[in-house]
């Protein structure tokens, strides 16, 4: 009796497996382009199936938790409330990076400021200096775009530039990074963040500079690859060790040298 | 005969079960809105897991979320501000520890650090630390954190909800944004609505009446997605550029486009009632040697008031409980509306634009669940209002 029920549970996990789930990614917007286009590139050469979506690191990491995805994409470390939320479900997470980023200031081209310190952009995001005149510019109101909080960026910026000061309330908040980059190239005195990849000709990365002012960096490939511009981040995959298995091919393929070459190609800053 | 009678009975059934279960339905989703949200107001509004604490001599026992973010961000930078001794504030948290203590003082698996945490607060006597509760000994002075109300949440202006370590909740602004954009809506949509109606109902001929009734039911399939990249791409700019402003992204962006979608609802309403005006009244005002026009205004109207009140009423409901379209064009600013040419963050983006990230259960999305709550209360009244004028 027990033969025949043991026999086709047998079949059912090989049709089972056969018809393998697709791996869920979730997270980072930042990350999104070069993970659509790793994925791309792994599935011309392995079979499966790879899904994967933005909405914001935190976005992702929730989702994780929840479980509704295996993977989750992360532009920032995780927040401690988040480590012990893994703790508390008794799920264990591997953490890697798989690339770098610089973060980048970006303005209205026609606007002449270059460079800014982190003082400036300090006082900048968090909204004690509202005009341009203030920190060498034309007499023009300074219209700050911000992330939406779900951002990993919006949580960098604010602990790595902005010493953990809260965003002015004033700040228009976007929920896409390209949004943002289309408002600065449109409106004339606008500031934003966004990751080195979404500089676009239509707006300005100013130099930055975490010296006091002696120093100004420009967030091209060579500084951020050499770790000489200031706001460099890296960028994170996460899941859970159970899902090791699932996720480890692709994981391996985007370490690879192919893999890194993309991260180059499409703008960010590869790890080696 | 007998088949007849069961069949009747069976439909008789299936569509008391329908109208059973859609009722249950609309329950169940209020009883969970209320539900999911009703859980903050026990809780203090500091990060999960975290405390904070203070020297032993601070007079100090208790802070607002709103001093605790002047602390932070050095706006406050002395305990004599919030009510304590003439010492100045220093803060102390996970990220200084490396910097104050060497790691053999700490131990090899950090073993010390709670001793050294607590050793430091008691030395200094203005610092203000906040860590996880699991490096805080018992013995510290903690600070006491008011739990959240409902009147804390609705008088606070400032929405800070990720804020570390205390969130402020406070709601105000983005009420008042809600109102403010769905205000200036119906300011345009009323009129333009209204007249569109007249002369649909009254003026134009059948042809052309259904071909513009025709057009206007298009309007209303629209997504709204479509109608914010509208917005994004059209009326932004051109508010901008129309009233020479730095930003676009302003309130009456949003207004206009809201106005654009909630006009089919007050078109085709007022249009029905209008037209439900009986022959004979307009005819008895023509006899009496009115001319169109003051049977229009004099007759027709008074006559469809009741109709028209709740067509705008409903207007109001469709244009306040909107959120792609404001999410896209309003610059989602929580701040609280002084013109129509800032930024104003609603309800509706609010929910839709920070709900993917909050953790199930935190204070974050217990309180977008209250800001549900509170968007459901407004419909809620506005619908009963739009209720009793039709039945006038």
């Amino acid at each position: 009796m027990t033969k025949p029920i043991s026999l086709l549970a047998a079949i059912l996990t090989t049709v089972i497996s056969t018809f393998a789930q697709p791996v869920k990614i979730k997270g980072s917007d930042t990350m999104l382009p070069l993970m659509q286009l790793e994925i791309e590139a792994f599935l011309k050469k392995n079979p499966g199936e790879l899904n994967v979506t933005g909405g914001g690191s935190g976005v992702g990491i929730t989702s994780l938790l929840d479980g509704s995805v295996d993977m989750a994409m992360a532009s920032r470390e995780l927040k401690l409330s988040e480590k012990l939320k893994f703790d508390e479900k008794g799920i264990k997470l591997n953490v890697l990076s798989i690339a770098n980023d610089a973060l980048s200031i970006i303005v209205n081209p026609q606007n002449p400021i270059k460079q800014l310190t982190r003082e400036q952009l300090e006082d900048i995001f968090s909204g004690k200096i509202t005009n341009w005149k203030d920190v060498g510019g034309d007499d023009m109101k300074i219209v700050v775009y911000t992330r939406e909080s779900s951002s990993g960026t919006y949580e960098f910026m604010k602990d790595h530039v902005m010493n953990k000061k809260e965003f002015v309330k004033t700040a228009i908040s976007s929920s896409a990074t390209a949004a943002i980059v289309y408002a600065v190239s449109q409106t004339k005195g606008a500031i934003g963040y966004v990751g080195i990849a979404y500089v676009e000709p239509v707006v300005k990365a100013v130099s930055v500079s975490y010296d006091g002012g002696q120093k100004y960096i420009a967030p091209t490939f060579n500084n951020a690859f050499n770790k000489v511009y200031p706001i460099t981040r890296p960028l994170f995959l996460l899941y859970p060790v159970e899902k090791e298995k699932n996720v480890k091919p692709f994981v391996d393929f985007v370490l690879s040298v192919y893999g890194q070459k993309l991260v180059t190609h499409k703008g960010y800053i590869p790890l080696k | 005969m007998t088949f007849q009678k069961v069949k009747e009975k069976l439909i008789e059934s299936i569509i008391y079960c329908s109208g059973t279960f859609t009722t249950l339905l609309v329950i169940f989703i209020i009883v969970f809105l209320f539900k999911e949200g009703s859980g903050l107001f026990n809780k203090k509004p500091v990060e999960e897991g975290y405390a904070l604490a203070v020297n032993r001599f601070n007079r100090v026992s208790k802070l607002t979320p709103a001093q605790i973010k002047g602390i932070i961000e050095g706006d406050i930078t002395n305990w004599s501000q919030v009510g304590g001794n003439y010492d100045s504030i220093y803060t102390f948290n996970l990220s200084d520890v490396e910097s104050k203590f060497t790691q053999e003082e700490l131990g090899d698996e950090f073993e010390h650090l709670n001793e050294k945490i607590a050793e430091y607060i008691e030395s200094n006597t203005g610092v203000f630390a906040f860590f996880p509760e699991k490096y805080l000994d018992s013995s510290l002075t903690q600070i006491e954190v008011d739990k959240i109300t409902l009147s804390s949440m609705l008088k606070g202006k400032e929405w800070y909800p990720t804020a570390n370590p205390a969130a402020q909740l406070g709601v105000l602004p983005i009420i008042l944004g809600s109102l403010w954009v769905t205000f200036g809506a119906i300011l345009l949509a009323l009129p333009l609505g209204l007249i569109v109606a007249i002369y649909l109902a009254e003026i134009c001929g059948d042809n052309l009446k259904n071909i513009i009734k025709s057009v206007i039911e298009l309007l209303a399939g629209i997504p709204s997605v479509v109608y914010g990249f509208f917005g994004l791409v059209i009326i932004v700019p051109l508010v901008q550029q129309t009233f020479n402003l730095p930003v676009g992204e302003t309130a009456l962006s949003g207004s206009i486009l809201l106005a654009l979608i909630s006009l089919p609802t007050i078109i085709s309403l007022s249009e029905d009632a209008i037209s439900s005006t009986p022959q004979d009244l307009k005819n008895a005002s023509l006899a009496l040697g009115a001319n169109k026009l003051q049977t229009i205004f004099r007759v027709s109207l008074p006559y469809a008031s009741s109709g028209i009140i709740s067509a705008s009423i409903l207007g109001v409901g469709r244009a306040f409980g909107e959120t792609m379209a404001v999410l896209m064009v309003t610059g989602n600013a929580a701040i609280i509306p002084s013109g129509f040419f800032e930024p104003v963050r609603t309800i509706t983006a609010t929910i839709a634009a920070e709900l993917g990230e909050a953790a199930s259960g935190s204070i974050h999305y217990e309180a977008l669940f209250i800001l549900g709550a509170i968007l459901f209360v407004f419909t809620f009244c506005i619908n009963l209002i739009a209720e009793f004028f039709s039945h006038k």
